[in-house]
Order: structure tokens, then C-alpha cells, then sequence
């Protein structure tokens, strides 16, 4: 199980397929880019581990502000510090293509977006989403007041037990009925 | 809009018994007794059984302990700073400043906050969704296999293996479930759970052991085990299939370009074009095989004027080629294959070969068929497609969330270039600010003076283009009826230099394209001057102006073809109209590209250089996504009018939207720049989805009909020479059906009273009417309960409030209490 040597065996490209949402050619390409940011002593290890610097320099991934989240939430290292088995790295790439149904889709959104790990978008979390959205650039962000107008029109529109946070069903609620987004969150390797 | 509830604690009601805001005693009376029961017991025991209650739900997300520490309540404090400060709002927050660190950590453990990332629960809810799907996969027994005596649960039937023992852990509850699952359903639950391979890969093995055990276990019979393996056969068969059509898909790395660089909106029109390419392969492939192959392998007897190939043919489609597989007019009219000579010359389509003969392929009603079924399959398709698209981007319920929705999806994942990060991050920030100038301007009316303007503005660009088109339609009319009449007077002339001919027939579509070309910039020109209320209407507006210009232009060339052409044809010369109208056809797709190809040179490249040598600009052409989409459109409509006319011109039309798509690509990568409107992707495709259906498609389905239906063939060539309409061709090879087998007379009259009796068309549009307003209700009664259970839902987040409230008070009580008792126990 897991990755043997170079080469993904048969029984675990099946089992991959049957598990994700990937086609075989997208996981041998997924394997084929993930082995090339091995050091070439761990190219023959079974679940290596690549830390989360090297996984932000793909080039699917460099310019995106929210590399740092995605590399989290994907991980399953007991350190948290963000680094990414090839499981890990399938994962990502299953639940951002082409075929992941819009629950999953919108599940690994909500993570992505909750900053603080707290299973709900607070003021906080929606303050660096909308940052992280209009870029590091003095003059492309909001001011304060138009910040604070802004989160509490998407509490009062999405917020509908009124406790002050969106949840994750309220997300999925907002999300399933906004056509773009399907199109929208997908990255192809 | 929440109802103001008042959380004081020293409110009188509230210190004299608790009693809800809501002030309905009887039915919170138990709920009361255990409040009251908490604050007359000690201390030390209501500390534990919150310690409890709090440990029990920790115990349950010790998978993944949120951040709970003192660090984590200093944060919820800095976030509630930050909260608004509208006077009902603060009320609502359920994050108070000086929550204990318990009430915090019950909070953080609460379902609605641990289902995103807790696996214990994510394994909990698929193991409810599992055992859901397992009782509606279950085939319910029959009443009367169960002796009346005993009363199973109907609903557990089959379930008694289960062991309802507390201490089974729902993970191997959910193995359980799984494989009980048959196959497919089990593989589209694993698919779906959102946890990570890991995790689902040992999920797998537990159920593929489970599984073996039992197979084991049992004595299979040597169907039930080929049956076993014929179902793993199946599975790897078509997981292969799978991966080989994607392998098919052409393009891939180019259109990754592009959705990197220039983001979903500029990926929608290369993907239309795909689509297009894909339809009229399907389109080539039918005619190809049951019309072009046949005849090619049995070519018709009569001597033709082969004329030598000069390079003009390219361009007009004409000469060498109007007496080729390529056109109408080389088609035969009897079945194939000859069996004589000399029987068959003149007869017309009723000739069935009575000799022996093991092949016999009747020619008229091939092509009748083949053009009537592809474009039956054809529609069919689309009108799929264009009904889950439509589902897609249409809800029920669409309330106004636009601000909600443009922070949660506005983001483009896809691209991946810096330059158009930060362009797209830009693009954000100015829909972000304008939305919200919006909505803060919204009560701020615009007097009549202003609003009277813009509608006067709005009607004299109306009119400018009404005009135009209308102009450019008459001028087309007169324009064709001009070449017609020159055709009649000189057709003689025309015989002895025919390039002359060939370049006068090439002036018309010179000309149609020129306007399809212009007309739209002039609109553009107008539509500067008026002012829209958003952004999408003023899309939809040029999309409908733009529309109606190239359907009056297709509707006046119908026109001339059919209404002057066909029946004159005589007059101008021709033997046979079909083949003049197909190759009309092609001559008109062939300029319609060289006129895309110029466009895209002036407009694009050269405007490009231009701006960046002369006007020292930085900014680059936008690619018009909507307006090229129409090209497209406009184009497939052609090919879809010239099919009857000439079975070869889907191929044209492929080659030609390979080479576009070569040329917009190589265009938009050198010279375009991202689009800095907002674009909404699946919005437009839909639009542009059933824009290909209902004008291109439904119009060539009825130009297509009419002519077989009421316009008279040609005498002297194509298949359905001699006969008054083509139509008659079908109804001919259903008298000889009934001829040769009188059983079969049951057919030819369910023809007459069902397909030709208007009645009968009636009755079926007036069910067909009946179910959408059935589903219309459908829909109005689920509106209804959406906004029910929104309110429900209200209402239970006013219960978690108040209950989180009433815990975090009886706890403060708790210490006050106990720092009481030590002020009173060091004071003694």
C-alpha cells in the first residue's frame, strides 16, 4: 500500500480511482509532479512527506492567496504544519476537478476559508477572506467602514439561525445556489 | 430582523424564575424544574455534571481538539471588537465578552460547528446517509410472507443481523452499512465522504475483508461466483473506457492556458467551440456513413462533365466540385446497387429491386431519413443539455445574496498567472465597492427629469439600430434580386466565361459579411452613449441587438433561396437549384471565416500594435466573448441550412472551426488582456446554449421542413427527382411496404391518423401544457417550505442562544456562589 518506489502499482491506481474523483491519467500525472519535489533520497520511501514550502511552488498554486490554507487543510501531518503525503496531494487534486460533487466541493471550501479552525466563519475569518480576495495592495483594499458594511450584509444574507457566524450548512445553503462557484474552484494539474 | 431579545440578567422576570422570553410555562416547565434543580444543589455537584457534559461531548472531537486554550478565548474577545455595532446586532452575537472557558468549549463542540472538521462526525453523518440509502435499496417484503402472528418492523427488515449494542463503534457501523451497499452506490458513498485517502483507503480494506469473510463463508453456486466476476469485469472495463475518452479530449493543455491566464470567461467561448466541433462530427459520421459512403462505392451512371481542377473551386465551391459526392445534385435516385443497365432510367423512387439481390439500399429514402433523423438526435441533444445547464444556473428561491455569493465563489482558482491574479484581485475589490455603493444608494430615488432622459436615450439608440438593420435588410434584398435578375439576363454569357459568373456570386456574401462585421460596432458606438442600470443588462442588450441583425440577415437570404431560387431556377440556368444552394452555402461559410480571420488580424493584432507604438498605451484589446460566441452561432446555423443541400458540409464547417480555434488562441494569448468586466460564466453558456437551440437550430429545422414539404425538387437531378415534394418520398415507401406485406398496412395508417391529423397534435400539446403547470405548482408549493423551515430555523437559533446563556449564567452563579463560601470560610 502507498507509494512503492518511482511507480504506482496496479492495485493502488485502482484503488485511487475508485476513491477519487480522478481518471488514471490525471493520478499518474499527479504522481509524476509529486515525485519530482521528492529529494532524490526519498523518491524510494513510502509516504514521504513534502513540506508545505516546496508544495507552494508549484506553479498551479504560487500565485494563489489562499496556498497556505489549502496546504493545511489537505494535510493529515500530526505536526499541522502543512506538509503533504502523495495521498494528501490526491486528495487536493480530487476534490478540485472537474468531477468532485458540489458537497465536497463546498465542504473543503468552508475549511479553506475558515481561518482559525473553529468550524465557523466568524467576523474574523470573513475580514481575511475578503482581504486575501482583493490582494496585498494598499489601494485595492477596503476601507474599514466599507469592511464592516460589507461582513454584516453577508451575515444578515447567509446568516439564518442569527447566531452572529456562518456554519457549514448555511455555507453550502449560499453556495448551492450560486452557479459560478462549481466552474470557479477547480485546478487542473 | 431578528426579534430584539433582551439577555439582561438582573431583568426582573429573568431573577424571579427563569421563565422564558417567550413566557410559555407549561410547556417549559420540565426545563425550568432542571434549572431550579441545578441552582438549589451544591456547588461541587452541578460543577461536575457540566464537567461531564463537557467531557462526553470532548470525548467525541478528541480527533481533532480545537483550539480551546486561554490564547483562543483572547482571540473571540479580539474578534468581537471587531463586530458591528448596529444596536440589535450585538444582542445577537452569541460571542460575549467574559464567556467562560467551558461555555467556549461546549460551543466549539456543538454539531453545526464540528460536522466541517471533525472525522467522528463526518463518519456519524455518512453512516446515517448510508443506512438511508441501504432501507430505500432494500425490496420490501410482501404482508403476506409473514405469518400473522408475528409483526416484524417492515422497515428493519433485514437490518435484525445488526447488532443495536451501544458500544459498536459507528465506524464499523458505517463498514457495516457499506457493505450491505450494492457496488456502485458503495463506490459513489466513498467517492463522496470528505475525508482523506488515508482514512477512506482503510474504511475500503475493512469493508473488502468484511466482504471476503463472508464470500468465504458462503458456498457460492458457480452462477452467483461468474456473476461476481463479470461485475468486476464490467467495473474495469468501463473505468477504462473512462480514462480513454478523456484521453480523447483534444486541446487540453492549450485551454489550460488560457484558463490560466485569462480566467473561466474568455475558457467559455473555446469550450462552446468544442462543443460546436463535437456536434458536427456527429453530424459528419451520420451523413458520412449512411449518405457519401454508399454512393462513393456505387457512383451513378450518368456521364458527367468533369472539369479540370483549378484552384478557384476552393473558393467559390463550385465548378469541379458541383458534380461530386460533395452536393445534392450527384445523389441518385434509385436503389442501390443497379441491378441493369437499361432498367431504372427515369423511373423514380418507387423501383425496388425484385431481383436477387442481398444488398439493396434505397437512395431517396436514405437521404429523406438520415437528414430527418440527424437532426432529430441533434435536437434532442441539445435540448439536454441546455436543460441541465439551465438547472444549473436557475434556482428556485433566488433571493439577494449577491454580495454573499460574490465573496464565496468570485474567486477563479483556475488562474494561475500573476499579472492576472492581481488583475482579477483588482477586479474583486471594484465589484465589492460598487455593490456596496449600490445598495447604500438604493434609497436615494432619481428624480423624473433624469430617469425621463435616460429613457429617451435609451429609445433613440433603439431606433438607430431598429433602422440599421432594417436598412442593411433591404439593402440585402435588393442586393440579391439585382444578382438575380443579372443571372437571368446573361446566363448565356456566363457559359462561355464562367469566372465571371463565379466572382459575381461571390459579391453577396462579400456583402452580408461586411455587415455582420460593422453593423455590431455601430451598436457598440451607440451603446457608449446610454446608461445601464448593471452591467449584465447592458450584456444582454447588445447580445439581443446583435441577434436580431444576423436572423434578419439569414431570414432574407432564405428568402432569395427558397422564395426566388427554387422556383425560378430555370431561368437562371441551372439544372439543379439544391446543388446552386448548397454551394451558395458554402461559399457563404467560407467567407464568414476569411472575414473572422480579418477581424481578428484588425481588430486584435493590429489594435494592439497600435495602441502600444503610437498611443503608448499599456492596455491591450478585451476579447468580446459575446460577440464571437454569435459568430459561432451564426456560422453552425449555415451548416446546419446547407446539410440538406449538401451532405458534405459539416467536414467544411470542422475544418473551419479548427482553424478559428487555432487563430482566436494564438490571438488572445499575443494580443488580448483579461477581461476587466465581471463575466458570469454560467449564466452566458446557458444563454448561448439555447440561443444555439431555439433561433439556429429550430430555424434550420423549419427552413429544412418547408423545403421538403412544399418546395418542388429539381427534375433532372438529385434523389428525389420527378416526385412533386421530397416528402412524398416517405410516403411512397410506405404504399409499397403495404403493397408487398399487408400487415404491415397498420403502420401506413397510424401515419395518416396519427402524424398528419391536427387533432391529435392538439391533444398532445394540451397534456404536454397540463404536467408544466402540474410542475409549476410543484415549484410555488417548495418555495413555500423553504421559507417555512427558514423560519424554523430562526427560531431554533433563538433556542441555542438562549440556552448558551442560561448555562453560561447558572455557571456564574456557581462561582459567585463558591467564592462566597471562600471569603466566608477565610473571613470565619
Amino acid at each position: 500500500m502507498g507509494t512503492t518506489a518511482s511507480q504506482l502499482s496496479k492495485e493502488s491506481l485502482s484503488e485511487y480511482q475508485e476513491l477519487t474523483f480522478l481518471t488514471k491519467q490525471e493520478i499518474l500525472l499527479a504522481h509524476k509532479r509529486f515525485t519530482e519535489l521528492l529529494e532524490k533520497h526519498e523518491k524510494d520511501q513510502i509516504d514521504a512527506r513534502v513540506p508545505m514550502g516546496k508544495i507552494i511552488t508549484l506553479p498551479e498554486l504560487k500565485s494563489n492567496p489562499f496556498k497556505e490554507r489549502i496546504c493545511r487543510v489537505f494535510s493529515t501531518s500530526e505536526q499541522k504544519d502543512g506538509s503533504l503525503t502523495f495521498e494528501d496531494f490526491l486528495d487536493l487534486l480530487s476534490a478540485f476537478s472537474d468531477s468532485a460533487t458540489l458537497e465536497i466541493k463546498s465542504h473543503y471550501a468552508f475549511r479553506i476559508f475558515d481561518f482559525d479552525d473553529d468550524g465557523t466563519l466568524d467576523c474574523a475569518d470573513l475580514e481575511k477572506l475578503v482581504n486575501c480576495l482583493t490582494g496585498e495592495t494598499n489601494d485595492a483594499k477596503l476601507s474599514s467602514t466599507e469592511m464592516k458594511q460589507l461582513i454584516s450584509n453577508i451575515l444578515e444574507e447567509s446568516d439564518i439561525d442569527k447566531d452572529g457566524t456562518v456554519n457549514l450548512s448555511e455555507f453550502q445553503h449560499v453556495i448551492s445556489r450560486s452557479p459560478d462557484f462549481v466552474s470557479s474552484f477547480k485546478i487542473v494539474l | 430582523m431578528a426579534r430584539n431579545v433582551n439577555f439582561d440578567l438582573s431583568h426582573p422576570l429573568m431573577e424571579a424564575g427563569l421563565e422564558s422570553p417567550a413566557d410559555e410555562e407549561g410547556v417549559h416547565d420540565s426545563f425550568q424544574q432542571l434549572i431550579a434543580e441545578h441552582a438549589d444543589n451544591g456547588a461541587a455537584s452541578s460543577a461536575l455534571e457540566l464537567q461531564q457534559l463537557q467531557s462526553d461531548l470532548v470525548e467525541e472531537s478528541q480527533d481533532n481538539i480545537p483550539l480551546c486554550g486561554p490564547e483562543h478565548e483572547h482571540r473571540r474577545q479580539g474578534a468581537s471588537d471587531l463586530e458591528c455595532d448596529g444596536g440589535e446586532r450585538e444582542m445577537d452575537q452569541i460571542q460575549g465578552e467574559g464567556w467562560s472557558s467551558d461555555t467556549l468549549k461546549i460551543l466549539s463542540s456543538m454539531p453545526s460547528r464540528t460536522i466541517g472538521r471533525n472525522r467522528g462526525a463526518i463518519i456519524s453523518q455518512y453512516c446515517n446517509k448510508t443506512l438511508k440509502l441501504r432501507r430505500r435499496r432494500q425490496t420490501r417484503p410482501s404482508i403476506r410472507d409473514f405469518s400473522p402472528s408475528s409483526r416484524p418492523s417492515i422497515r428493519s427488515y433485514g437490518m435484525e443481523g445488526d447488532t443495536i449494542d451501544a458500544e459498536v463503534s459507528k465506524r464499523e457501523r458505517l463498514v457495516n452499512n457499506l457493505q450491505n451497499l450494492p457496488v456502485s452506490d458503495r463506490v459513489r458513498m466513498l467517492r463522496g465522504m470528505p475525508l482523506s485517502v488515508a482514512e477512506k483507503k482503510e474504511i475500503r480494506n475493512l469493508v473488502m475483508q468484511k466482504e471476503k469473510r463472508i464470500l468465504s463463508n458462503k458456498r457460492l453456486s458457480c452462477y452467483s461466483q461468474l456473476k461476481y466476476y463479470i461485475i468486476i469485469a464490467a467495473r474495469k472495463s468501463w473505468y477504462s473506457w473512462l480514462s480513454f475518452l478523456h484521453s480523447l479530449q483534444p486541446w487540453q493543455t492549450l485551454l489550460k492556458r488560457v484558463s490560466g491566464r485569462f480566467g473561466t470567461g474568455v475558457l467559455s467561448y473555446f469550450l462552446f467551440l468544442k462543443t460546436l466541433v463535437f456536434f458536427n462530427v456527429f453530424l459528419f459520421l451520420v451523413t458520412g456513413a449512411f449518405l457519401v459512403l454508399p454512393q462513393a462505392v456505387h457512383p451513378p451512371d450518368e456521364a458527367t462533365e468533369t472539369r479540370s481542377f483549378s484552384g478557384l473551386e476552393l473558393l467559390t465551391g463550385a465548378g469541379s466540385f458541383s458534380h461530386t459526392v460533395m452536393y445534392y445534385g450527384y445523389y441518385t435516385n434509385y436503389t442501390l446497387p443497379r441491378s441493369s443497365r437499361g432498367e431504372g432510367r427515369g423511373q423514380n423512387a418507387s423501383a425496388l429491386s425484385s431481383d436477387s439481390q442481398q444488398f439493396s439500399y434505397n437512395m431517396p429514402l436514405a437521404y429523406f431519413f438520415t437528414i430527418g433523423m440527424a437532426f432529430f438526435i441533434t435536437c434532442i441533444i441539445l435540448v439536454y443539455s441546455m436543460s441541465k445547464t439551465f438547472g444549473r444556473s436557475f434556482r428556485i428561491n433566488k433571493s439577494n445574496s449577491i454580495l454573499t455569493m460574490k465573496t464565496f465563489s468570485s474567486w477563479d482558482f483556475k488562474v494561475i498567472k500573476k499579472k492576472s491574479v492581481q488583475i482579477m484581485s483588482e477586479n474583486i475589490c471594484t465589484q465589492l465597492k460598487e455593490l456596496l455603493a449600490e445598495l447604500t444608494q438604493k434609497n436615494t430615488k432619481s428624480t423624473f427629469c433624469k430617469r425621463f432622459c435616460r429613457q429617451m436615450v435609451h429609445g433613440v439608440a433603439w431606433t438607430i439600430c431598429i433602422a440599421s438593420t432594417t436598412g442593411c435588410m433591404a439593402g440585402v434584398y435588393y442586393f440579391s434580386e439585382f444578382i438575380h435578375k443579372d443571372l437571368q439576363q446573361n446566363y448565356r454569357k456566363f457559359e462561355v466565361y464562367p469566372l465571371m459568373k463565379e466572382a459575381r456570386l461571390l459579391s453577396l456574401p462579400t456583402v452580408v459579411s461586411l455587415i455582420n462585421l460593422l453593423l455590431p460596432a455601430l451598436f457598440n458606438v451607440v451603446a457608449w452613449m446610454e446608461i445601464y442600470e448593471s452591467p449584465s443588462v447592458f450584456a444582454y442588450v447588445a447580445i439581443g441587438r446583435n441577434l436580431m441583425l444576423k436572423t434578419s440577415m439569414l431570414g432574407v437570404l432564405c428568402f432569395h433561396w427558397l422564395g426566388r431560387v427554387a422556383p425560378e431556377y430555370k431561368s437562371i440556368g441551372l439544372t439543379c437549384w439544391e446543388s446552386f444552394v448548397g454551394e451558395e452555402l458554402y461559399r457563404f461559410l467560407l467567407m464568414d471565416f476569411i472575414f473572422t480571420l480579418l477581424d481578428t488580424l484588425f481588430g486584435e493584432l493590429l489594435w494592439r500594435l497600435f495602441s502600444e507604438k503610437v498611443l503608448k498605451k499599456k492596455r491591450k484589446p478585451v476579447f468580446d466573448i459575446a460577440r464571437n460566441v454569435l459568430d459561432l452561432i451564426y456560422g453552425q446555423t449555415l451548416a446546419w441550412l446547407g446539410v440538406l443541400f449538401s451532405p458534405l458540409l459539416p467536414a467544411v464547417q470542422i475544418l473551419k472551426l479548427f482553424l478559428v480555434f487555432y487563430i482566436k488562441m494564438s490571438s488572445v494569448m499575443m494580443n488580448c488582456q483579461a477581461p476587466r468586466k465581471p463575466y458570469r460564466a454560467s449564466q452566458m453558456t446557458t444563454i448561448f446554449i439555447t440561443l444555439l437551440c431555439i433561433p439556429s437550430l429550430l430555424g434550420a429545422s423549419v427552413c429544412v421542413t418547408y423545403t421538403m414539404w412544399s418546395i418542388t425538387p429539381s427534375t433532372s437531378c438529385g434523389p428525389f427527382r420527378g416526385l412533386s415534394t421530397m416528402f412524398k418520398a416517405g410516403k411512397h415507401w410506405m404504399k409499397i411496404l403495404e403493397k408487398d406485406n399487408p400487415k404491415l398496412s397498420v403502420l401506413s395508417k397510424a401515419h395518416t391518423y396519427f402524424v398528419e391529423n391536427p387533432f391529435f397534435l392538439f391533444v398532445g400539446a394540451g397534456i404536454f401544457l397540463i404536467v408544466i403547470y402540474f410542475h409549476s405548482q410543484v415549484v410555488d408549493g417548495q418555495r413555500k417550505i423553504i421559507s417555512l423551515l427558514q423560519d424554523q430555523i430562526q427560531n431554533e437559533g433563538e433556542d441555542k442562544k438562549f440556552l448558551i446563556n442560561q448555562l453560561q449564567s447558572v455557571h456564574k452563579q456557581k462561582q459567585d456562589a463558591g467564592k462566597r463560601l471562600k471569603s466566608q470560610d477565610s473571613t470565619c
